[in-house]
């Protein structure tokens, strides 16, 4: 069973973002992991590039799979997870503690219209 | 093929000293040796290796044991029609009179120029279109082209709207990468529960910014779409074209033609139909044919036959075919007249079938197919019922033959794949394509003989009984091969692409 | 029946009753009756093997074949040893799939691997994918690799002294791609590397891709090229004649992010365009650009060395639309030419067919300029075994005419009017190249 935390809100393509102040920590959901299987590269995009809600900034890959990854929000990346440069694979052991970039929050509310835990779970079943 | 494993590579078997070559030793005077300054010379020594000839030889002959191929062994592999390569085709293609240069002045190459176009006109016919380029290097390169043309004809309208395609999302993943490429944008048209295209759906998508519909028929379920007369009829109507992706083209032969379907464009590939070897990949060619009045786009060079010339009659001089350029070419896609040692073996093979034969490879396709789907359906799951034509697919085993996907330890179609390497067989293609969650895709081809079906299917259904009864032995295969499963995971993570990273 | 196809009528009649239908046709029932083809396709009838070798040799022979080709422009007549056809023709390599299954499929991905190692090492990069096409859209692809590595910049240079087939190529690729191809002029036979390094100023040049040697055979200097396109964060490819390799000096050896071109004179016969292979090779960092096959080192389930194809998330057929090319396979098979000809000439043998080359095309060059009939069309110019001569009366086409037809040999490529370009392999020594002036002579004197 894969899991979710509660807290955080998420996007039907199973990214997540966990709100602190004014940024953003999006990445991919367990849920979305353990599909994923292992995962050998992650593709991210530059500190400074802007990202818009609902468009594919980078890209998780696994042995046979690629998965675009879509922002659930906007804004200007401040900072990207280099840990997962060497260690992609950080994103199978958790993927919650493993974000892929900081956003800086261009519109706040846009976490509105994502789910909250519970709905997230369910679509998971 | 031998299941002993072998396992050196040609760097290993070096030893310096020894040389596998003989040049001849021509004497210059010391002013013509070679004399390069510097900073133009290569700095460093090679890795290359230094091994004699029977090294060299039998390095690559045992390498060969290890190998399966359509002439060790039957391959159901789906979407690739491994149909026999004739032998025939190989002497002729590498007759010493074709092995000119390319360059070659054309009064000179009247015979090269020859086997071109009569190999062009008869696939004209048999695919019902006016005309075809033979340049392309493969199939993929080969749709590249089409949508080519495609552009080309819109931008010669000045019509710069048209960026969309339209895919039905059964379809291979080479369709969207190549239109990425060609510059345009791929949509997805949804398909109905029995595989076929949802017209509803793909009415929603029509407009003054399609450029063309791309398609295979039957389609990558080895369905017919039969509404393909209505599909044609809307997206002409929209004012864009209809693509045919030749990847299925085999039971239609002499049947039904793609230009007879409303097709405008659409490629072949010739190491599928035209029964070219695949050489582990690689050389194919990728013909692309276009309807009456699409011509000119097609791409540079393209060999021209004298207005008198007779095709029937096939009597010429060294004027009759020269080289030259459509009237409003998309360009280039290729150095010269593509694979040319390809287009001679498609030649053989069709002069070698004729029109009587032709038709009979579409359907003896078709029953092998069928066949094989009617004595396995009660092991395997088939999703989609009714007469399939030249492949079919499995959604994995049946759920009382341990293949429940609702059991984390249920056998999947990979574990099947692995199980049928063990018994000689090569596997079907898997998890292709993706509307299913354990696809299983078999194509026959009519070179395979009923003796080798019937052992297929006994080796299918022992491999069902064996996943019902004998799981882990199913899940660890294959186990008589000269390699085991590969670590996939380690050769991304670890990369190795060169001895010297070993 | 027939002799591809191995069904008895028992068979038949068999297997239809199996599937539950009459005939062959009924396997085509639900097809709308007014889409079928009726009536025979307008093609010969089947012809038997005998007929079919006639007809096909028959027009094989309809080419006039030389017995000496000093063609050149990217194709090379160069000696494929004898052991290079007798390898390639056993047929568990030929008449095999692509290597998916790589459980019974060690051999091609061992040679793969072989070919992998031996055109990195000699282009002097890090990695050579499985091979492209060919030489022309291998550079094509390096073209789309620097405008996907720069992201947000879509103009790439691209030297004038390119051939023109390969230049045709790559700005088709451009045009429909949407790439902002800006040739650099050419200078006295050479890329004008001033001109390259000006464009570069204005920073928005995704890559410069030249090459070596260049049309007209001329050896090009590359020095500073590398450091003035990576100061303006632009890639440098260089694409080059991969026998060449084993005295020139390297693309990685330049500083080349890149390394691209046609590995044909690498036991490749000439065979009037194809199949040739293209060869595409990289700086580690730019792996995931990279299109095409790859072909990795990895364990099996025993802990036995093994290869397999790997990093294919980068490929069409997971990427789709996103994928680094939409090219499917390599030219596979044509590795196995590249490796076992590399296998048997080594570095000594290759450096021995460029020492040949260079003799005997430096002898040729100036014997020819002995004659009074041509003279250099870019003086003082460095070759290796290829030069462009321009003639100084007739026509260049009418040269290489004439000598085809009365002397068999084809002379070189007539690329203008008055220029001929020659290429002299290691096939061709100083009494071949004594008769092709003697022959030349004799010609221009009576014109």
């Amino acid at each position: 069973m894969a899991k979710v935390i509660e807290g955080l809100y998420y996007a039907e393509s199973h990214e997540y973002v966990r709100v602190e102040g004014e940024f953003g920590y999006v990445g991919i959901t367990d849920y979305a992991q353990s599909q994923l299987g292992n995962v050998t590269y992650v593709d991210m995009p530059e500190v400074d590039d802007e990202v818009t809600a609902g468009e594919e900034f980078g890209a998780v890959e696994s042995v046979k799979a690629a998965s675009d990854v879509i922002s659930p929000v906007s804004g200007t990346i401040v900072e990207i997870n280099e840990a997962l440069e060497d260690q992609p694979e950080l994103i199978n052991q958790d993927a919650f503690a493993n974000w892929i970039i900081k956003v800086q929050l261009s519109d706040p509310s846009e976490v509105e219209n994502l789910m909250d835990a519970a709905a997230y779970e369910a679509i998971c079943k | 093929m031998n299941n002993k494993y072998y396992g050196k590579l040609i760097f290993e078997l070096s030893r310096q000293g020894r040389v596998g070559y003989s040049l001849p030793n021509f004497n210059y005077e010391d002013a013509y040796k070679m004399n390069l300054p510097e900073e133009q010379k290569r700095q460093s020594t090679t890795l290359l290796p230094e091994a004699d000839e029977l090294t060299v030889v039998r390095h690559y002959t045992n390498m060969s044991n290890n190998n399966f191929g359509v002439d060790t062994g039957f391959y159901p592999l789906g979407s690739c029609t491994m149909k026999y390569n004739p032998k025939l085709n190989e002497e002729l293609a590498q007759l010493p009179s074709l092995n000119i240069h390319p360059l070659t002045p054309d009064f000179a190459a009247q015979g090269c120029l020859a086997i071109y176009d009569e190999t062009q006109r008869l696939l004209s016919e048999v695919a019902g279109l006016s005309q075809f380029t033979l340049n392309p290097y493969a199939g993929a390169h080969g749709e590249l082209t089409g949508l080519l043309v495609i552009r080309r004809y819109h931008e010669s309208r000045n019509d710069s709207a048209r960026v969309k395609v339209l895919v039905p999302d059964s379809a291979h993943g080479t369709n969207p990468a190549s239109a990425a490429v060609s510059g345009m944008q791929v949509v997805q048209v949804k398909s109905l529960p029995d595989g076929t295209v949802d017209v509803e759906d793909l009415k929603t998508h029509l407009g003054p910014d399609v450029a063309a519909m791309m398609m295979t028929n039957p389609n990558t379920l080895g369905i017919f779409e039969r509404q393909i007369p209505e599909i044609a009829r809307l997206v002409h109507e929209c004012g864009g074209l209809m693509y045919y992706d030749g990847a299925n083209l085999n039971p239609m032969l002499g049947v039904c033609r793609p230009g007879d379907m409303g097709f405008d464009v659409m490629h072949i590939n010739v190491h599928k139909t035209f029964s070219t070897p695949h050489g582990g990949g690689g050389p194919g060619d990728g013909p692309v044919g276009v309807r009456k009045g699409l011509e000119q786009f097609l791409p540079s060079p393209v060999v021209i036959a004298a207005d008198e010339y007779d095709a029937s009659d096939i009597y010429f001089n060294e004027d009759t075919f020269c080289i030259g350029e459509s009237g409003d070419t998309l360009g280039s896609v290729s150095g010269y007249l593509g694979n040319f040692a390809v287009i001679t073996r498609t030649l053989s093979y069709l002069l070698s079938m004729g029109k009587e034969n032709i038709p009979m490879a579409g359907k003896l396709s078709v029953l092998n197919a069928n066949y094989i789907k009617e004595r396995l359906k009660d092991c395997y799951l088939l999703p989609i019922e009714g007469l399939c034509k030249h492949e079919f697919v499995f959604d994995g085993l049946r759920p009382e033959y341990g293949g429940d996907h609702h059991d984390d330890a249920h056998v999947t179609t990979l574990d099947v794949a692995k199980r049928l390497l063990d018994y000689g067989f090569h596997a079907p293609t898997i998890y292709f394509p993706l509307l299913f969650h354990e696809a299983l895709m078999i194509e026959p081809t009519e070179t395979e003989s009923k003796q080798t079906l019937d052992d297929f299917i006994e080796v299918m259904r022992q491999i069902a009984v064996e996943a019902r009864d004998d799981r882990e032995m199913v899940r660890t295969a294959p186990h008589n091969t000269p390699v085991r499963r590969l670590d996939d995971v380690k050769a991304v993570k670890e990369p190795k692409f060169t001895y010297k990273a070993l | 029946m027939f002799k591809y196809f191995p069904h008895t009528s028992e068979d038949i009649r068999e297997m239809l009753d199996v599937i539950g239908v009459k005939s062959l046709e009924d396997l085509y029932a639900e097809i709308p009756e007014e889409l079928k083809f009726k009536g025979e396709l307008n093609m010969p009838s089947a012809m038997s093997e005998v007929e079919v070798r006639q007809h096909i040799q028959a027009l094989a022979e309809a080419n006039i074949v030389p017995e000496e080709c000093y063609a050149g422009c990217g194709v090379y007549d160069h000696y494929q040893p004898s052991v290079v056809p007798y390898i390639t023709a056993r047929s568990e390599f030929s008449t095999s799939y692509t290597p998916y299954q790589a459980e019974i499929s060690q051999g091609t991905l061992q040679y793969i691997f072989e070919y992998q190692t031996m055109m990195a090492d000699l282009t002097g990069m890090d990695i050579s994918n499985a091979s492209m096409y060919d030489g022309s859209t291998a550079t094509a692809e390096a073209m789309l690799m620097c405008v996907a590595n720069a992201k947000k910049r879509n103009k790439v240079l691209v030297a004038a002294t390119f051939l023109p087939q390969i230049l045709n190529v790559v700005q088709t690729y451009a045009h429909y791609h949407g790439v902002d191809v800006v040739l650099v002029p050419e200078k006295e036979g050479v890329m004008d590397k001033d001109a390259a390094v000006a464009l570069l100023e204005a920073d928005d040049v995704a890559g410069l891709i030249c090459c070596q040697h260049n049309r007209y055979g001329i050896i090009e200097d590359f020095t500073g090229l590398a450091e003035a396109c990576h100061a303006h964060k632009a890639l440098l490819a260089i694409n080059s004649v991969a026998s060449d390799l084993a005295v020139l000096r390297t693309p990685g050896e330049w500083g080349a992010d890149i390394a691209c071109g046609d590995a044909q004179s690498l036991g490749i016969p000439m065979g009037y365009g194809g199949p040739y292979i293209g060869y595409l090779c990289v700086k580690e960092a730019l792996v995931r650009r990279m299109p095409g096959r790859l072909v990795g080192a990895t364990t099996d389930a025993n802990g036995q060395r093994a290869f397999v194809l790997t990093m294919q998330a980068r490929e069409q057929h997971i990427r789709r639309e996103k994928a680094t090319s939409n090219i499917c396979t390599a030219q596979g098979y044509m590795c196995l030419f590249v490796a076992s000809y590399l296998a048997l000439m080594g570095e000594r043998g290759l450096r021995e067919v460029n020492e040949l080359g260079y003799s005997g095309a430096h002898l040729l060059h100036d014997k020819l300029l002995e004659t009074g009939f041509f003279e250099d069309a870019f003086p003082g110019k460095l070759f290796l075994n290829e030069f462009t001569l321009r003639l100084k009366k007739g026509v260049a086409a009418d040269f290489v005419r004439h000598m085809l037809e009365c002397a068999l040999v084809l002379p070189g490529v007539a690329v203008a009017d008055d220029l001929l370009t020659v290429a002299v392999t290691e096939k061709y020594g100083p009494d071949s190249v004594e008769d092709y002036v003697e022959s030349a002579k004799i010609y221009f004197s009576e014109l």
